[in-house]
């Protein structure tokens, strides 16, 4: 594991950069809190969010060039989202499924995210379908002589999947520029990583796919940034792919129709809560004399200022055509030759 | 205008819209080599081994991955060796590839060909036989095409890659070598959704597809030469979307329909259009809608005698014909 005390600097980040993520951070946090509020409130159906995973899921997309690279997200990727480019606009009409859901258009579930502008790919529910979504992306860039890469989410219970495994396979033969993040925080719903995988890194099973692996501090946005360039930088290289495990923990129940009392102890909850990334990173940030606190505080209120006008436009946008529902089954027209 | 057979036909079809368009790839196991029905044959030395590509065999990462590279530019035929074999891959087409253009409100699309042998009457066994059209066919968002015959395989394939939806191509697979036919020099496409009227008649209307076609033909032969019966018969060719105004069309004409499949025929695809026949011809029928069809046995045993007895044939079909005549 990558320990915080390892880095000195700040990885190369500046001033801007470092509050940058933070700035991420905060908004992935905020929006996914709202999203469970406004479920509470009755106002839509359904939330699953990433509270926790933020370090992870900023630090991972930073180094990405945003509609160059490619995303292949998993549900909880809010804060994957947010950095490479969507709003927090976009994550609450697909909340409220509203018109002008760039996401799905009020097909999908939240937090389903797409955008083929930012080339952010429409995923599906059923776990771990996208890996080899990531992998045949990542062939046609090879095959096209492009230097995108594709980058694939999963949490640590998509790992027991064969599609997990055919995809890494795959990547693996080809020499594909395609990052696997594994995004762990023990528990897919309420079963255990110790049921899960018989190993305490999932990391090491890269070597059997003949590419490296590693595992860092999830909770820590610079070593997740650090682990996350240097694989960016082996897949622009042609040197192929890599799959970075990041160990962290979900500070929400699995999703608004979830109840995690029933499988995680308050206890060890509130030992995670002590180790909150955002908290964590705020630290750090003042420690190093990056920001002060009432730079930070700022941030927060700017965030929430954010979240608060997106919610406000979100709610008053109109609800999709029923008729709606019949469109887009097929296209109609031949491909352009 | 030359002789082909029906995998010359695909070979063909494949060959000459790889030369057309170089977004075009195959991918599969054991296609650079020439696939074991060598449709591929002769393709790595022409387009080399990443345009034809062998990949690991995982069958669900053919298809996810042929989707992802569809997404970014390619348009991927991927070849799944047989198509007992497919259902690994159940969740990419069903999950995946049909949904994709759907969930994503008409902004991302997957301009795949999944291309598969299908079908019985070779001594395949339960797991080298199946059809597996029915499945498909109930998925709103693929295009589902049978073909058994060189010219349609030709014509229908060339479609199918030209399609910017995702389509299974099923090929049946007794039909790959089982006659020749001629094919048109250069390019020619034939419309998914089209139905063919292979032969013409007014007593009774056969609707079929598949290798079900050929035997068809044979009973309606029969029947024309011995009881003087004229039977029309209809190939589907696609099973999604299907041909439903000449199918219509020719029950309104006639006033029977016999729909003969080579599927189980419990929730097999005739079941479908025997049911739109019911609720859009009714008061043109003069005869119970009938099917003809296997047993609900898992198509289909080893044993020559076993699958015979499994599988519709031309007795089956011309005694199924006189039935429904006499009615």
């Amino acid at each position: 594991m990558v320990s915080v005390k390892e880095i000195t600097g700040a990885e190369g980040l500046s001033r801007d950069q470092l509050l940058d993520l933070y700035y991420k951070m905060l908004l992935a946090r905020t929006v996914g809190q709202r999203e469970r509020m406004l479920n509470r409130m009755g106002k839509g159906p359904f939330a699953v969010t990433g509270e926790g995973h933020e370090a992870l899921q900023v630090g991972t997309a930073y180094p990405l060039k945003p509609g160059h690279d490619w995303i292949v997200p998993y549900y909880r990727d809010i804060g994957v989202a947010l950095t490479i480019g969507q709003t927090p606009l976009d994550l609450l009409l697909a909340h409220l499924s509203r018109e002008g859901d760039i996401s799905s258009g009020g097909r999908n579930m939240p937090s389903h995210f797409s955008d083929p502008r930012l080339h952010i790919v429409s995923g599906s529910a059923p776990v771990a379908t996208h890996f080899p979504h990531a992998a045949g992306i990542a062939l046609a860039s090879k095959l096209r002589g492009l230097d995108e890469l594709s980058v694939c989410y999963t949490g640590d219970g998509g790992t027991s999947t064969g599609d997990c495994h055919e995809a890494m396979n795959f990547a693996g033969v080809h020499k594909l520029p395609v990052i696997f993040v594994i995004e762990n925080n023990q528990y897919a719903i309420s079963v255990h990583v110790r049921k899960q995988f018989a190993v305490e890194d999932i990391s090491i099973r890269a070597e059997g796919y003949g590419f490296p692996g590693v595992t860092v501090d999830g909770n820590d946005v610079l070593a997740v940034y650090a682990a996350m360039k240097e694989a960016v930088d082996r897949a622009r290289r042609g040197d192929g792919a890599t799959l970075i495990e990041g160990k962290t923990y979900r500070l929400v129940p699995h999703t608004s129709d979830d109840d995690d009392r029933r499988y995680r102890s308050r206890e060890e909850v509130e030992e995670w809560t002590g180790k909150d990334p955002l908290v964590r990173y705020r630290n750090w940030l003042k420690e190093n004399d990056v920001a002060d606190e009432a730079k930070l505080d700022s941030l927060h209120e700017h965030a929430a200022r954010e979240v608060d006008e997106a919610t406000e436009q979100a709610e008053k946008a109109p609800t999709p055509k029923p008729e709606s529902a019949l469109d887009h089954v097929l296209i109609e027209e031949r491909l352009a030759g | 205008m030359a002789e082909k057979n029906m995998v010359e036909a695909i070979h063909d079809a494949m060959f000459e819209e790889m030369k057309r368009d170089d977004r075009i790839i195959v991918m599969g196991e054991d296609v650079g080599e020439g696939g074991v029905f060598r449709a591929t044959d002769g393709f790595v030395a022409e387009f080399g081994e990443e345009r034809c590509m062998d990949t690991p065999l995982a069958e669900s990462c053919i298809v996810g991955a042929a989707i992802g590279a569809s997404l970014n530019g390619i348009i991927p035929i991927a070849e799944i060796q047989f198509a007992d074999f497919s259902h690994p891959a159940f969740d990419q087409l069903v999950s995946e590839a049909a949904r994709l253009h759907y969930r994503s409100n008409g902004t991302w699309s997957c301009p795949i060909v999944v291309r598969t042998p299908y079908g019985s009457g070779i001594h395949g066994g339960p797991y080298h036989s199946q059809s597996i059209e029915a499945f498909y066919a109930h998925v709103p968002g693929l295009k589902v095409i049978c073909v058994a015959s060189p010219y349609d395989a030709k014509g229908l394939l060339k479609s199918a890659i030209r399609d910017p939806n995702p389509v299974v191509f099923l090929e049946h697979k007794k039909a790959y070598r089982a006659f020749r036919q001629e094919i048109p020099d250069g390019d020619y496409t034939i419309p998914i959704g089209q139905a063919e009227t292979k032969r013409e008649g007014s007593d009774i209307s056969l609707i079929t597809y598949g290798m079900m076609t050929h035997h068809s033909l044979k009973a309606a032969e029969t029947l024309e030469q011995e009881d003087g019966t004229s039977v029309e018969v209809i190939d589907l060719r696609t099973v999604s979307p299907w041909d439903k105004e000449r199918v219509l069309g020719s029950v309104k004409k006639t006033g029977k329909a016999l729909i003969v499949y080579e599927d189980n025929i419990t929730g097999g695809f005739g079941a479908e259009v025997a049911a739109t026949i019911a609720q859009d011809a009714f008061d043109y029928l003069d005869g119970p809608v009938t099917r003809v069809a296997s047993p609900d046995v898992p198509i289909s045993p080893y044993s020559g005698i076993l699958e015979e007895y499994i599988l519709p044939n031309p007795e089956k079909i011309a005694e199924a014909i006189r039935k429904l005549a006499a009615y």
